[in-house]
């Protein structure tokens, strides 16, 4: 065997793997797309994605939602909180940052041995007091518990992960800036923050896809159905759907990942970066 | 410099005045909200748990102490300590299988593959959307007795199978379900090893060693300081599952789903046993502290940092 034909047995095998994995990767989305289109007899009937009977009627029964709030009630709940708690994070998680990474201040050696335990401290062990907490402050049942703590930067991860950008950006634009006569905020918002901005737009892509997918959080804290976000809401519908509603459920499952889809393709490289860098350099 | 030296160094008045002090100690303004934060919602919670665990403390009735007896009742209860079990089961499994996987695609795509930024989206979906309750809901579909797997199974002339039905074919499904989501740690894997330069491959190859070889010897040492990296972030995750058995599985057949934190999330918000509850976190916390311990106890032997001052 040449070494070319060897190379070529390679190269194909290589496309061959990817391929194969790919396609179990994706086949499943795929295949809940067109079942989404299927009438409910034909859904586990058949392999194929392709309907043979294209109906909407899982989308028109799905898009009825629950005692006359529609499915798109649930999806704008859980945006409700989704996005005050991405425009917070930023904020404070940018905030944070800047602080450990620009200045130096009593303490602050061990303040960040504390931010980094944070990382680790899983969030199991945090449940109960919380609940407890925010159910004496009167929060429960609102949105208040999953926003708060993003406030007073509680999402570490974001925070570390922004510390390690700013201290691969050289401080000489900021040195300029002050010597120009820039305060401290304003070094901040007209010389960091532009620097930062690929960074801070995948700390918020992450938080805006993790905050949608979170499923704990509102499932202790809210407890009105009327309030319920569109995670809760399914697994709501796929409880008492046990019946026949196959197609329905699907549609309303798929509709309800369409948001994190679109931001997803419209973002991917922000993504892929975000979590190469914070995952390297950690 | 002599010892009498740094001593007057270290009693020199550090701060000429109040507002000198406050002025070299500003930075400590930008960080002020977090540690407020860390106090209500992370400190506080922590320590709060902690007392939880040595009280019979129901939500509607005042707590007595009762010192160890939650975590007494923990490691006598049967069904508890099968919680333990198949978490342990559970991460032990689902943390190998995706990092060998993540690693092995990683290592494909890193050759020059037309087409890396298609695959590399395609393998990434899953884990965007994997932890919402839509693929929840689609797993249930796929893994249905007449559902998508069992379907195509039947096709190639195997026996239809009651997945969700079945104590380990249950545990399998939640297993798989994360073990698609290796895109992650394979987008890590991805950047570690561009970052892996062509000479030494070259130097390698010069001296005999095959792919294989050149892989195992040369390429998984140097990138073991992110090997590291998603082995504990990913142990930590894994510890902690609650999405995938809750709403797939149900913690279900025989309870063989029923992973540590949905008994946490049992006792505290279906029975508001929230002594019993904290107990079983904690426990759970300290399993996971250990193991976070070990590894990076243990790092230094296995863990390969090309600058020695440890960035």
């Amino acid at each position: 065997m040449t070494k070319k034909t060897r190379n070529n047995i390679n190269t194909f095998l290589r496309y061959f793997i990817l391929i194969a994995v790919g396609i179990v990767m994706v086949y499943p989305l795929i295949w809940m797309v067109g079942a989404s289109f299927k009438t409910n007899s034909e859904i586990f009937s058949s392999v194929g994605f392709i309907p043979m009977a294209p109906t909407f009627d899982g989308y028109k029964r799905g898009f009825q939602g629950y005692e006359g709030m529609t499915l798109l009630h649930f999806m704008g709940n859980t945006y409700k909180f989704v996005i005050p708690k991405v425009i917070v994070t930023v904020i404070s998680a940018v905030i944070t940052a800047y602080g450990f990474a620009r200045f130096e201040f009593l303490g602050k050696k061990f303040s960040f041995a504390v931010l980094l335990s944070t990382l680790f401290l899983p969030q199991v062990v945090l449940n109960v007091p919380q609940y407890i907490l925010f159910n004496q402050i009167g929060w429960l049942d609102s949105y208040l518990p999953i926003v708060m703590p993003s406030l007073l930067a509680g999402d570490t991860y974001f925070v570390y992960m922004l510390i390690q950008f700013l201290r691969g950006i050289p401080r000489e634009l900021e040195e300029a800036a002050k010597i120009d006569g820039c305060n401290v905020m304003q070094t901040l918002w007209y010389v960091i923050v532009p620097m930062l901005k690929p960074s801070i737009v995948s700390c918020a892509l992450f938080q805006f896809m993790w905050a949608s997918n979170d499923f704990m959080g509102p499932l202790i804290y809210v407890n009105t159905v009327a309030k319920y976000p569109v995670s809760i809401f399914l697994r709501m519908s796929m409880d008492s759907d046990v019946g026949f509603e196959w197609n329905r459920v699907l549609a309303m499952s798929l509709i309800a990942i369409i948001p994190s889809l679109v931001v997803f393709f419209a973002a991917q490289n922000s993504f892929v970066d975000g979590i190469a860098a914070g995952g390297v350099k950690g | 410099m002599s010892f009498k030296n740094k001593k007057t160094v270290l009693t020199m008045p550090k701060y000429k005045s109040r507002r000198d002090f406050i002025n070299k100690n500003f930075g400590f303004f930008f960080i002020l909200p977090w540690w407020i934060g860390f106090g209500i919602f992370k400190l506080y919670p922590f320590i709060a748990s902690l007392m939880y665990s040595f009280h019979d403390y129901n939500l509607f009735r005042t707590a007595t102490y009762v010192g160890f007896q939650n975590y007494i009742s923990i490691l006598e209860d049967k069904l508890t300590m099968k919680a333990f079990y198949q978490t342990f089961k559970y991460a032990f499994i689902t943390v190998p299988l995706e990092l060998t996987f993540a690693l092995f695609i990683a290592y494909i795509l890193n050759f020059k593959i037309k087409g890396v930024n298609f695959f590399r989206t395609a393998y990434y979906i899953p884990s965007i959307l994997g932890g919402s309750v839509s693929i929840a809901v689609l797993w249930r579909f796929l893994f249905k007795t007449e559902g998508l797997i069992n379907m195509i199974a039947t096709k190639f002339g195997f026996e239809a199978f009651n997945w969700l039905g079945d104590p380990n074919g249950a545990f399998f499904v939640i297993v798989l379900l994360r073990i698609w989501q290796f895109g992650s740690p394979m987008v890590i894997f991805l950047a570690a090893l561009k970052g892996v330069s062509a000479d030494v491959y070259e130097a390698a190859a010069i001296d005999g060693a095959g792919k294989w070889r050149q892989f195992i010897s040369i390429t998984v040492p140097l990138i073991t300081p992110v090997i590291f990296y998603n082995f504990v972030t990913q142990l930590c995750h894994k510890f902690q599952e609650f999405n995938g058995p809750f709403i797939i599985t149900r913690g279900g057949p025989l309870r063989s789903t029923t992973l540590v934190s949905l008994l946490v999330y049992n006792n505290a918000f279906k029975n508001y046993e929230m002594g019993m509850a904290s107990a079983i976190a904690w426990l759970l916390f300290l399993i996971i502290m250990t193991f976070t311990i070990i590894a990076f106890v243990s790092q230094k032997y296995w863990v390969y940092y090309s600058d020695e001052d440890g960035r």
